[in-house]
């Protein structure tokens, strides 16, 4: 087990898959000559050259209809956006081909594409590179929807979504990438189905994915030490949702704070929130509550952005008022 | 929740004995309700199958209140949905008028979970207190309410209240006038001890019966005596069930139904008033003896008294009161003679008949005893 960061695990996955499978090939803004705008492929042009590592122009909708192209003509094309932000120039590639061919052709075509993309803030990027749309994409019948939120997940999720026949789309938090932590040698291949326990707890569930994983780990943390035993969930997939999972920890504690970077406006927290009401409303013991970041576009400036952002603190706020008469 | 007397203005559901989806049918006793005067079991009166449960085992709702769906077994009728009228094509629609903005609720905060297990406990959520979020009832505050004692219910002094209530309604609305009327029970007391030496010692039947008998059918004479005053109006009774003034052991009385006393022979009626008896003591009515009775009979002979003149209960319109049995000088065709004779008493509500027709009842319900062997 050897000490690696997430963006080397998703190094490592492209590099596997690339290796494993010649139809495989990487198409991306900057992902050849600079390595990726956040060094994900790194060295993988001089290893697999330019055949198979494409740097495109800056015309998204241009490269994912040609990722889309790719793919219905046999490749297993991995497109790489560069922001979640930038996506919405190919929302037509995305939502009207990817998401409908299969669908159009009356399942003729397939089309086994994955389009990975940084989503997030927290790097001071600010609003045109920061915003977490992956809600919009999770409303999208026809596509699967990935949060890699660990290393296990950013490493084994690729090779799933690999072999899946339909569009896969892997959201990439962006304060992610220099998370470091040990990963198995032989790590490979997840399950990209279901929600995980990322810690088990009886009296309140944090439901969570992607970057706010750690920030809602460290609020449990917090509130351990207050006895509030806090379970986390993490969806992994946000379409289609594991609800099995999250009404199983909902029966188990009768508490839900949803913790979402996106906004709460008709966003994927709300979504949760209404199946949680539809599938165990007599399980409720106090309101849901959502920590979701300010109705705002996400500021420059530090303070700014972090008060923008769900953090722990308001996380661990959120688990006591639930709670109840525990709130300190 | 039907109105299991006249001062009753809320009953509180203790359970359910059939479920959504069971076949019920006319009298099936289908929940339990506590009132002021004990348990009452619910009957039905439609055949059917109960759909749905709306009041919750623990509940206290007050009369009238809707407390399940039976599905008739004709035709379902079409459901009229008021807010589903098309509008036709073309049309504008009427203009939305906001809703004025709603006054504070009055509701108390019950989670769901807190609510079902309330529900499902008989725990009354009027005596919990919340501790959760923004003070709401949890599901542990219900628990714990549920595992407290719960307080101890003085029924004599609930049913006392309801019988104050009662008569105190009954003097200030009802105008009474009373009547009053010796009668000779010779022959009616020969004719029963001839056919009670032919009968075992549990069969035997008690003179109380031949006196309610002939109420029973000297209503028929004077129906007008036998009805409940509605609306400013008398309806007559749709069968002749006469409540019998039971008193409790622990206080208090009831006056549950004979139904159909006048269509019922002696000893059916014995063995039903002896039933209806033990049953009232027991606290297990159902809610039609509680509701039905078109007239009340109150025997204080046991107790000695020479004559009882009665309030009556509404919505009734009278109430026929006897004394003991006892002999008494009695001028007959030989002269003064000693002969058992009973007092018989009409409280009457003047509203609903005058003097004249209670004077005419009393009169029946004499003759009747003159003839005990038709009775």
């Amino acid at each position: 087990m050897a000490m690696t960061t997430y963006r080397e695990a998703v190094r490592a996955a492209l590099r596997e898959a690339l290796l494993k499978d010649p139809r495989v090939f990487l198409m991306g803004e900057d992902v050849g000559k600079y390595g990726g705008s956040y060094a994900v492929s790194k060295g993988l042009l001089a290893e697999f050259g330019p055949e198979r590592i494409r740097d495109t122009p800056l015309s998204e909708s241009t490269f994912v209809g040609a990722g889309i192209g790719a793919a219905l003509g046999g490749m297993r094309p991995i497109v790489e956006i560069m922001t979640v932000n930038f996506s919405l120039l190919a929302l037509d590639q995305i939502v009207n081909n990817a998401a409908t061919i299969r669908h159009m052709s009356g399942g003729q075509f397939s089309v086994p594409l994955v389009i990975r993309m940084a989503t997030g803030a927290g790097r001071q990027l600010a609003a045109q590179h920061a915003h977490s749309l992956e809600g919009w994409y999770a409303h999208i019948p026809g596509i699967r929807i990935l949060a890699p939120a660990t290393l296990e997940d950013a490493r084994g999720m690729l090779p799933t979504a690999l072999t899946n026949p339909d569009p896969v789309l892997i959201f990439e938090h962006q304060t992610l990438y220099n998370v470091e932590g040990p990963l198995a040698d032989d790590a490979g291949a997840v399950d990209i189905d279901h929600a995980a326990v990322r810690r088990p707890g009886k009296d309140v569930s944090l439901i969570t994915y992607g970057g706010t994983l750690g920030k809602t780990l460290d609020a449990a943390t917090t509130l351990a030490a207050e006895g509030i035993d806090a379970e986390v969930i993490d969806l992994r997939t946000l379409r289609p949702l594991d609800m099995p999972t999250v009404i199983a920890s909902v029966k188990k504690t009768h508490r839900v704070v949803v913790v979402d970077e996106g906004w709460k406006s008709g966003s994927l927290s709300a979504e949760i929130m209404a199946r949680i009401a539809e599938e165990a409303f007599y399980d409720l013991d106090a309101p849901m509550a959502r920590v979701c970041s300010a109705e705002v576009p996400i500021p420059y400036p530090k303070h700014l952005e972090d008060a923008a952002l769900p953090q722990p603190a308001a996380i661990a706020a959120a688990a006591r008022q639930a709670t109840g008469s525990r709130t300190s | 929740m039907p109105m299991l007397g006249a001062d009753m203005e809320a009953g509180t559901l203790v359970e359910w004995l059939k479920h959504p989806g069971d076949p019920v049918k006319r009298g099936d006793i289908v929940a339990v309700v506590d009132t002021q005067k004990g348990a009452i079991e619910i009957e039905v009166f439609e055949d059917g199958v109960l759909e749905t449960i709306v009041v919750q085992r623990g509940a206290k709702v007050p009369v009238g209140t809707i407390l399940a769906h039976i599905r008739g077994t004709g035709p379902a009728a079409a459901i009229v949905t008021p807010a589903a009228t098309p509008t036709p094509a073309g049309m504008p629609r009427p203009a939305v008028t906001p809703a004025a903005p709603a006054p504070p609720s009055a509701r108390a905060r019950v989670t769901p979970m807190a609510r079902k297990l309330a529900a499902d406990l008989g725990v009354d959520l009027a005596r919990v207190t919340g501790t959760g979020s923004g003070g709401a009832i949890t599901h542990d505050d219900v628990q714990r309410a549920a595992q407290a004692a719960p307080a101890p219910v003085d029924r004599a002094a609930a049913m006392r209240s309801a019988i104050a209530a009662a008569m105190a309604r009954s003097k200030r609305d009802v105008p009474h006038y009373y009547l009053s009327a010796t009668i000779d029970m010779s022959a009616a007391l020969a004719w029963l001890h001839a056919e009670n030496e032919k009968r075992s010692m549990t069969e035997r039947m008690l003179p109380a019966v031949l006196l309610i008998k002939a109420v029973a059918l000297a209503l028929r004479d004077v129906p007008e005596l036998n009805g409940h005053w509605v609306d400013g109006a008398f309806r007559k009774g749709p069968g002749i069930h006469i409540g019998c003034a039971i008193s409790l052991r622990g206080g208090g009385l009831v006056a549950p139904a004979l139904h159909d006393a006048d269509h019922s022979a002696l000893p059916a009626l014995m063995r039903n008033f002896q039933d209806l008896v033990a049953r009232a003591r027991a606290g297990a009515l159902r809610s039609s003896e509680l509701s039905d009775p078109t007239i009340t009979i109150s025997n204080l002979g046991d107790q000695g008294v020479d004559s009882a003149f009665a309030i009556i209960y509404p919505p009734q319109v009278a109430i026929v009161g006897f004394g003991r049995i006892s002999n008494r000088p009695w001028a007959g065709a030989g002269g003064i003679e000693a002969r058992p004779l009973v007092t018989a008493t009409l409280s009457g509500d003047h509203r609903a008949t005058d003097g004249h027709r209670g004077g005419m009842f009393l009169t029946a319900v004499d003759r009747w005893l003159q003839t005990p062997e038709k009775l």
